[in-house]
């Protein structure tokens, strides 16, 4: 491999050339010390800083040659990449031995890079946002071209099974258009979360009022790490619980009343993702009721309020907009919620407001959609990233929505520790 | 006076007992959380804990000229049938290379098939009547036994049930998250000093620090498509590999390390700081050789908790393809790849019974690495935790 061998080339030259230049500048810093003048900087920082000259420039146009080659396709011989980087790391190591100087701040300069470096780790997570924005709204533009827009918001009929009969240049037959209409995605979705909902707030909020308002300190510091287990448990595992135990349990239980339920049907995932988010409102609603000031409580009993009653007209609304902020994080955690759906929950689109059906999700669909022998071209693999660009923006205004509600309560009783 | 004393008080015991109530109602919520617990483990460990134990039959071989070519043919037929099939396969390789061994016989405890396996177990099986009898009597004769199932931790994935095992996702698994950490501990560390030590309170960092929470909440999937559309697509890294996989949930544990990382550098007093500036140091300095060390056990504690919780992450992981089927363990990053988590999915997704007892095993031994390493980090925070 010519590639391998000039990368292997130009790290080793890179090493050698450091090393002389540290070597050389630390010794000609040494001299200039030990012939009695002052120096900004010690003997050592001359020397990193003759290292970082050496090597960040010519890693610099290394990188940017390699970028050119990769992405842009420019035609660029390894072996001139290799002469021209180290020839950079030779003059930046000349460039470098010239600074030891008793007036050059080479502490300062080291400060300098390493402050860039930290800024540039920083910005990745921008870019891993922007990323994910622009590699789902790009795909999900090239399947509104191909779809509209409107029919895939306000259609009740997601087949996208004839999709690839479009591909192949059959897209007039009538009867084999695919068709994407996501409403019954989200009604599925929706009923899911709805489920799950209506299995974690109820006990995650009793369970932080237990814990922050009756519980002995003992019980709370022991259940409030075992709560959090089951955030802990990955999901796959919760998918083959609810799938494989929690299932047949529903079906048996709608036999008994003479219901009719399928195997996949949508009480088990959402039970089971009820489950997995009740740490995530207990915890969280448990340091909001905390950190409700006593003086309220203190007030409320002075008033000859039972305990009962101070928790429930004085304690919950002081802490409602944690706890509804709390509630919105959860939504949005469950309407992402993947493994779980895609092992208990059907792969039929179905409208429909029975619970016992199988109905299927939108992330079971993104699943599907790409985890098929599809071409990357096609509209079913595409619709995968409009799916997704709906899940992103829903869960992303869920979370700002949550913050800023925290963020309201942390003003109001300035509290610094949410 | 429109209320007498006795009504006050008479309300006053209603309304005492409505207070107990909500105790105990708010504590029977919290017993309800538990119990779900208890019922999850007490579901796994009996679906699972079989699964490390197989059933191996003892076989007299008999290598003649027909097992060069069916393997089958070395044993008896009536035996034949219960031994699994990838033992068989072995056998006209093994008489090829060893030529000498043609003629000879002897007699080996090898693998059973799954359906065996499930009888003796007491499952639903698809052994008929007078297969069940020949085991039976194989079992009297002490010719039939469950041994603890070594298969389970030395093989890759398999078509055969019984000859499945965790080795090649648990290799896969570890070089994902080698990646993982290579790349998401160093830029995570940085962030956080960057903003917790050097950057100003400005639009900049505010826009910074909003989109770290923000990216803690998106939805694994999301993800997924990233590393699907950039990773793969774009910068052409090998579909299903450990390395695409450990970019992406590189980029998922990026904020839980730098949350955690902010939360350890923010409880080092100020006074080091000052003491450190006071003698004259700058500000790496300070960072590199006061505060980070001071902050060090927080630090890890974080990360450690940040590897297990991208351990157990699938979605991300089967977008870009980590589901493959892998029988033989390779330690390459670069090529097709499948981890724990994503092996689980496969087998829970296969329609023998059997599977199900190794799906449940393959849980058995994620659970109990993520709570090695959680219990790591609490140690770990429990010895190191100071309080200044």
């Amino acid at each position: 491999m010519q590639t391998n061998q000039h990368l292997i080339l130009f790290l080793g030259g890179l090493l050698l050339l450091g090393l002389i230049a540290f070597i050389l500048g630390r010794s000609k810093a040494a001299r200039v010390r030990a012939s009695g003048q002052a120096m900004y900087a010690q003997p050592d920082q001359y020397a990193w800083f003759t290292v970082v000259a050496t090597a960040g420039p010519a890693l610099l146009v290394g990188a940017v040659g390699a970028f050119l080659m990769l992405l842009v396709g420019a035609e660029i011989p390894t072996a001139y990449l290799l002469a021209v980087s180290l020839a950079v790391a030779a003059i930046g190591a000349a460039v470098g031995i010239r600074c030891v100087r008793p007036d050059f701040h080479a502490r300062e300069a080291i400060e300098r890079v390493i402050r860039w470096l930290l800024v540039s780790a920083a910005l990745i997570s921008i870019f891993t946002t922007f990323g994910i924005l622009f590699s789902i709204v790009f795909e999900a533009l090239r399947f509104f071209q191909m779809h509209n827009f409107w029919e895939f918001i306000t259609g009740t009929v997601w087949n996208p099974g004839a999709s690839f009969l479009a591909a192949a240049g059959r897209a007039d037959d009538a009867s084999s258009a695919a068709q994407f209409g996501s409403v019954p995605l989200f009604a599925g979705t929706f009923m899911i979360t709805a489920i799950a909902m209506l299995v974690a707030i109820p006990i995650g909020l009793l369970a932080a009022i237990y814990m922050a308002e009756f519980a002995p300190q003992r019980v709370r510091t022991l259940a409030k790490p075992t709560l959090e287990v089951l955030a802990g448990i990955p999901t796959v595992v919760y998918g083959f619980f609810a799938a494989i135990t929690v299932a047949p349990i529903i079906v048996n239980i709608a036999g008994f009343f003479g219901l009719d339920a399928s195997f996949n049907n949508a009480v088990a995932p959402g039970v089971v993702m009820g489950i997995m988010i009740i740490p995530f409102i207990s915890s969280l609603s448990d340091d909001v009721i905390n950190s409700v000031p006593d003086s309220m409580r203190q007030g409320s009993l002075a008033l000859g309020m039972t305990k009962g009653e101070t928790i429930r007209d004085v304690v919950i609304p002081a802490a409602l907009p944690g706890i509804i902020s709390a509630s919105l994080l959860a939504v949005s955690r469950a309407l992402g919620e993947t493994m779980i759906v895609v092992m208990a929950a059907g792969m039929r689109p179905n409208l429909t407001a029975n619970p016992l059906e199988d109905m299927t999700t939108v992330t079971v669909r993104i699943v599907a959609a790409l985890t098929g022998d599809l071409e990357f071209e096609s509209a079913e693999t595409l619709s995968a990233f409009a799916l997704g660009l709906v899940l992103f923006a829903v869960t992303l205004s869920l979370n700002l929505v949550s913050v800023l509600m925290i963020r309201r309560f942390r003003a109001k009783y300035r509290v610094n520790n949410l | 006076m429109s209320q007498s004393f006795d009504v006050i008080s008479s309300q006053l015991k209603k309304r005492h007992r409505k207070s107990a109530r909500l105790k105990w109602i708010s504590m029977s919520a919290l017993g309800l959380a538990g119990l779900f617990l208890v019922l999850f483990f007490a579901d796994m460990l009996s679906k699972g804990l079989p699964a490390f134990q197989q059933a191996y039959i003892q076989v007299e071989l008999e290598y003649n000229e027909d097992a060069t070519r069916m393997g089958r043919a070395a044993m008896d037929p009536e035996v034949a049938r219960l031994v699994s099939r990838t033992f068989e396969r072995l056998i006209p390789g093994q008489l090829r290379a060893n030529p000498e061994l043609l003629g000879t016989s002897e007699t080996r405890w090898v693998l059973a098939t799954s359906e065996v396996d499930q009888y003796l177990k007491g499952h639903d099986n698809k052994l008929r009547g007078n297969q069940q009898e020949v085991v039976d009597e194989l079992i009297e004769a002490g010719r039939l036994e469950l041994r603890f199932n070594t298969t389970f931790f030395t093989r890759g994935d398999s078509k055969m049930a019984e000859s499945a095992g965790i080795l090649s996702a648990a290799v896969g698994t570890v070089l994902t998250m080698l990646v993982t950490l290579a790349i998401s501990f160093p830029i995570g560390v940085m962030t956080a000093v960057y903003l917790e030590e050097f950057a100003p309170d400005n639009r900049f960092t505010q826009l910074i620090e909003i989109n770290i929470n923000n990216l803690a909440a998106i939805p694994s999937i999301l993800f997924g498509l990233l590393g699907l559309a950039i990773f793969i697509s774009f910068f052409g890294v090998p579909r299903s590999s450990p390395l695409v996989g450990g970019m992406t949930l590189a980029l998922m544990t990026l904020p839980v390390i730098i949350i955690a990382t902010r939360t350890a550098l923010r409880s080092v007093p100020d006074s080091i700081r000052h003491a450190a500036f006071g003698v004259g140091c700058s500000r790496w300095q300070v960072v590199r050789d006061h505060v980070l060390p001071l902050a060090m056990p927080g630090i890890m504690t974080g990360s450690i908790i940040g590897l297990a919780q991208a351990m157990g992450e699938t979605a991300p992981l089967i977008i870009v393809g980590m589901v493959a089927f892998i029988p033989d363990v390779s330690a390459s990053f670069t090529q097709a790849a499948t981890v724990l988590p994503a092996q689980i999915f496969t087998w829970a997704g296969e329609p023998e019974r059997a599977f199900v007892e190794k799906t449940a095993g393959g849980i058995l031994v994620l659970l109990s690495i993520l709570i090695f390493l959680n219990a790591t980090a609490v140690i770990l925070r429990k010895k190191f935790e100071r309080r200044w």
